[in-house]
């Protein structure tokens, strides 16, 4: 099974039919064990019991980003490969990746209430991750501007690569400048920061978010189909009666 | 060479001539700066501290209100399917387009500034400082815009679309752009650092918008 043989949209279909459940499933165990430990978790010694909200403040924050980045490999397959599915994945993943975006926003502010003693600071981090927001949009409304999907297709992947250039700069936002938000602690040179205790749930937690994603991608890619093929059966109906 | 000045001298004519639009622009930079006192009040103490956002940001929308033209009136005559197909790549004929574009809207507005910075109440230091960074910023608005309107061009969806499209593309010129006039004019920190970034967007979206409009266009039409 490779990628060229999922072009065929029955063949995915099929086969995603299959490995919905088991990744749903998966999706569930992962959450409900990550939430668990998330509440078993101990206090910070700082921060007290609102450290509790990184569990769920971080991997959306990953989300949002890796969202992208997935819609920047369909945007690469749409005009490079022109695999066919690409641009129904780009489409479908848009509004997930909007949605994990603005939950980070939102659990990011309502973390930095009592911690920085403001919701909104615009400091880089957050003032990028706002940007994404965005452009995560205006990406949307792209889409519902054009009635014919692969002319859309084109346009949204395009648009897609160059607000990739984005990603670096919301990566590195935090070590380029000097802001309010805390530096990378997992996922930088010589190891993570996070004490045990707070790292353990935190990986459930994003491994549980990212399979989140892709329970919620391939589904949404599922209804993208068929919506097509419900929309090219009914053009064939209203012509037939027409003539 | 000779293709792509030719284009850039054709560009600049239409732009300046009878319907080409490109003074509506200045005209339009200075009604939206004339309407920030009546919105703020006329205190000029607060203003000499606003002047150079409000500057910036009457540039911003003075030059997405004319992207749209950057190409639409060349796709309706039938001349952007010659370009497409032309002998000269597409890119360059971008960069030659945008160039044009340019030194037809946004030079003007940089002329304009001194004028705008005495009616808000700035300094010469603070008005050469807005100058240069838009100076050194408005390339970049043009660049990138030209992606937006390439695209809203392929799409025969101009207005709103493209000012959604382009408007998260330009906050991080407009930053930059405002740090660095801000720094000249009350410090503390270094002007050099915010303009040599904003010099640096310019020079990525020189690369990035040729291209990327390019492809749209090549994708796009049909």
């Amino acid at each position: 099974m490779t990628l060229i043989d999922l072009a065929n949209p029955t063949k995915f279909l099929s086969l995603t039919a299959r490995m919905l459940p088991w990744l749903a499933g998966a999706t569930a165990i992962l959450l409900l064990v990550g939430f668990y430990q998330a509440a078993m978790a101990p206090d910070d010694y700082q921060q007290g019991a609102t450290v509790k909200i990184m569990f769920v403040h971080v991997p959306n924050a990953w989300l949002a980003m890796f969202v992208w980045g997935v819609m920047t490999l369909a945007a690469l397959g749409t005009l490079v490969w022109r695999h066919p599915l690409a641009d129904v994945a780009a489409k479908a993943a848009a509004p997930i990746g909007a949605a994990f975006t603005f939950l980070a926003l939102v659990t990011g502010s309502l973390w930095g209430r009592p911690m920085w003693g403001t919701y909104w600071e615009w400091d880089a981090r957050l003032t990028s991750v706002l940007i994404l927001f965005l452009m995560y949009l205006g990406l949307m409304a792209l889409w519902r501007a054009v009635d014919d999907p692969s002319r859309a297709a084109r346009a949204a992947a395009i648009l897609t690569l160059v607000g990739a250039l984005n990603l670096p700069i919301i990566k590195f936002s935090v070590d380029w400048w000097n802001t309010l938000h805390q530096p990378a602690s997992v996922m930088r040179i010589g190891g993570p920061s996070l004490d045990r205790a707070f790292l353990i749930p935190l990986l459930v937690m994003a491994i549980g978010f990212t399979l989140l994603f892709v329970t919620l991608h391939l589904a949404a890619m599922r209804n993208e189909i068929l919506r097509r093929r419900v929309r090219s059966l009914q053009m064939m109906q209203a012509s037939q009666q027409a003539a | 060479m000779t293709a792509l000045a030719a284009l850039i001298r054709r560009d600049i004519k239409i732009a300046l001539r009878v319907g080409g639009g490109a003074l509506i622009g200045v005209l339009f930079f200075l009604t939206v700066t004339v309407l920030m006192p009546f919105a703020i009040g006329p205190d000029l103490p607060l203003l000499t501290r606003l002047g150079p956002a409000i500057l910036w940001l009457g540039a911003l929308l003075a030059s997405l209100l004319t992207l749209d033209r950057l190409f639409t009136a060349d796709h309706e005559d039938g001349s952007l399917d010659l370009i497409v197909m032309g002998r000269t790549p597409l890119e360059l004929a971008c960069a030659a387009k945008a160039l044009a574009h340019w030194l037809a809207a946004g030079l003007p507005l940089i002329v304009a500034t001194p004028v705008l910075g005495l009616m808000l109440n700035l300094d010469a230091t603070a008005t050469s400082a807005v100058a240069l960074t838009l100076l050194a910023g408005t390339p970049a608005l043009t660049f990138t815009g030209m992606i937006g309107a390439a695209l809203a061009v392929t799409l025969h969806r101009g207005g709103l679309l493209l000012a959604v499209l382009v408007l998260p593309l330009s906050i991080p010129v407009l930053i930059f752009g405002v740090a660095a006039s801000q720094a000249a004019i009350t410090g503390p920190l270094a002007f050099g650092t915010p303009f040599s970034i904003l010099c640096a967007l310019s020079l990525v979206s020189f690369v990035v918008g040729p291209v990327a409009a390019a492809a749209s266009l090549r994708h796009g039409l049909d």
